[in-house]
């Protein structure tokens, strides 16, 4: 599957999250793609699921194969929804793709009880050593683009998203890295996860 | 050949509560049931209809839990035979690639049933039956039909068959107002819900082309201010010119430029006239003769008058959202890219409402430029999404494959 943002969502992106979520919960996966994550969380959590997907092929592949998902924004269609609509509002590897990260985040605040978010990390040793002695942009395995024409245009380190996180008072509740093929449950990102880790996963809820 | 069972026949001479029917070759029956002096169909103007017919097609079995009913909601100038052969224009049905064995509504799993509109004009009562008070058609006597009308007449069938739910109910069109107006009328009744092509509302530009049609029917003289039937005379220009002006907004400009550009018909020149030059004219003229054979001007007045009136948030407090409050039903709503009569914004208006009360709700917006009329159309994309989306539902029902 590659969603709109062209970052292949892995599998053990899937299962991380899918290890996150509560069985029988209602959980909304806000760019969900072809629907593997809400798939993958019917038949394994027995949630209840929606989907929310920029793309339109996404979005007929999803609910032919029986996903209540819509065609809409992250960045103004999570608006129509009511507050705590959802147990979990999940957001995977797409907050870099968002026009306003910091307004999705919030909107997910209001509708979930809790919020997860997996995403790049940026500020991995790679792409500041690619930066560092190439002078370019860096290209990644998991961020294949151009500066001009890479549709992740909120790109962030682990520390960038957490101190996001704070400020608008989301708290961590469970944090993942992954570096390599190697998953590794971390209280709170630190320097070394923000160096090491190419991507992460988030359990945030309200905070208080 | 499926016949169109004892439609058409005055209400009065039909036997209360017993359903008339008959198989047809092609596994559709036909069928009428009739509402007598005991049962009026009470009318949102607070007027009431009795005694009423309700004339309809079924295709496939009903199971022994009732839990397999398919209700298909035609669109306006559509008919219940959705699947079978016209009994007027010997065509066949208006949902070939839609209804039947092994398709997306698939007879061979579902029991289908698609009734004629209260207003209607292929055997279910409308305006060109005999009013028996008078002894004459109705005409204008006929009271006026709302949305909410036609989906309360089709519930009193279901009761008199014994079908309490309904697994799903789809349309396009005015056959979408209906899948709305049922979602929100009958919550508990609908399983899942596919409004295609709709809106929760008639909008200005809806309500202006219909107007046009209804005063090209009442310009015409053979109209005699309803009562043409009585008078045997028929308004067929007016009705033509009302289909031609509608038939152009089901299309796109993209379509009508594939299919007929600025080509002439049958000559080389334009002739410095007024004969049907261009071959869209030809082709409206053909549509708008056409479809006098087997459609009442009455029945158009009051069926798009019902169109107009659809204003499903009205009825909620403004709120469209509270129509669909605390709803269980599934929904999938579909729109098309090029459908400018209810475009795609106006389906999206739907799916907000019932976001906003979280509902299960899936919405595609089909690629094509064909217009308003895809619904009717060979959408392959359409059919697959339906398919996933109803088979999907029918696991969730607890209904085999």
């Amino acid at each position: 599957m590659t969603p709109a943002n062209g970052h292949a969502t892995s599998r053990i992106d899937l299962e991380l999250i899918a290890h996150m979520i509560a069985p029988g919960s209602r959980v909304l996966d806000v760019g969900c793609g072809d629907g593997d994550l809400l798939a993958l969380l019917q038949n394994k959590k027995n949630v209840d699921g929606r989907g929310v997907e920029l793309s339109q092929d996404g979005v007929n592949a999803s609910v032919a194969r029986g996903l209540a998902v819509i065609q809409g924004d992250a960045d103004t269609d999570l608006a129509d929804y009511p507050d705590d609509a959802f147990d979990y509002v999940i957001l995977s590897q797409t907050i870099q793709a968002t026009r306003n990260p910091r307004a999705v985040l919030k909107a997910m605040k209001r509708i979930g009880r809790h919020v997860v978010v997996s995403l790049p990390n940026f500020g991995n040793w790679r792409v500041r050593l690619k930066l560092l002695f190439r002078g370019r942009m860096p290209e990644t395995r998991s961020l294949g683009y151009s500066w001009y024409d890479t549709p992740n245009i909120h790109l962030c380190t682990l520390s960038d998203f957490t101190a996001l996180c704070e400020e608008i008072g989301l708290e961590i509740e469970d944090a993942v890295t992954v570096t390599g093929n190697t998953a590794r449950r971390v209280s709170r990102p630190g320097f070394l996860s923000n160096l090491f880790a190419s991507d992460a996963v988030f359990l945030l809820s309200r905070r208080g | 050949m499926n016949k169109i069972g004892k439609a058409g026949r005055p209400p009065e001479a039909a036997s209360h509560d017993i359903a008339d029917s008959e198989r047809g070759r092609d596994g559709a029956q036909s069928a009428t049931m009739t509402f007598g002096a005991k049962e009026p169909l009470a009318l949102d103007s607070g007027a009431s209809l009795s005694p009423f017919t309700i004339s309809y097609q079924t295709y496939g079995t009903l199971n022994v839990g009732k839990s397999n009913v398919v209700l298909i909601c035609h669109a306006l100038t559509l008919d219940q035979f959705a699947a079978s052969v016209h009994p007027v224009t010997g065509k066949p049905g208006w949902w070939p690639r839609m209804v039947g064995p092994g398709l997306p509504i698939d007879t061979d799993r579902f029991f289908v049933i698609c009734q004629n509109v209260v207003g209607g004009c292929t055997g279910t009562t409308g305006p060109k039956d005999i009013d028996p008070t008078t002894g004459k058609p109705y005409g204008l006597d006929f009271p006026v039909i709302t949305i909410g009308d036609m989906v309360r007449a089709q519930s009193m069938l279901l009761d008199k068959l014994g079908i309490e739910e309904l697994f799903c109910v789809i349309g396009g069109s005015m056959g979408g107002m209906q899948v709305l107006q049922w979602a929100a009328a009958y919550p508990e009744r609908v399983f899942s819900a596919i409004p295609i092509a709709t809106a929760a509302r008639h909008s200005a530009q809806n309500i202006a082309f219909h107007e046009v049609g209804r005063q090209a029917i009442m310009a015409d003289p053979e109209w005699k201010q309803g009562a043409y039937l009585s008078q045997e005379t028929t308004p067929a220009k007016g009705l033509a010119v009302a289909r031609m002006a509608a038939h152009i907004t089901y299309l796109s400009e993209v379509a009508l430029h594939r299919k007929f550009g600025r080509n002439l018909q049958d000559r080389d020149t334009v002739t410095y006239g007024f004969d049907a030059d261009f071959q869209i004219e030809s082709y409206l003229r053909h549509q708008g003769s056409t479809f006098v054979d087997r459609f009442d001007a009455n029945s158009y007045l009051y069926l798009t008058r019902a169109m107009d009136y659809f204003d499903l948030a009205a009825d909620y407090g403004g709120v469209l959202a509270n129509a669909f409050r605390g709803t269980k039903s599934r929904f999938c709503v579909v729109s098309f890219t090029s459908d400018w009569l209810f475009p795609t914004s106006d389906n999206r208006q739907i799916v907000h409402a019932l976001n906003a009360v979280a509902a299960k709700v899936s919405f595609v917006e089909i690629n094509t430029d064909k217009g308003h009329d895809a619904f009717l159309l060979d959408e392959p994309e359409m059919f697959t999404t339906l398919r996933g989306f109803i088979d999907s539902a029918a696991r969730a029902r607890g209904l085999g494959q």
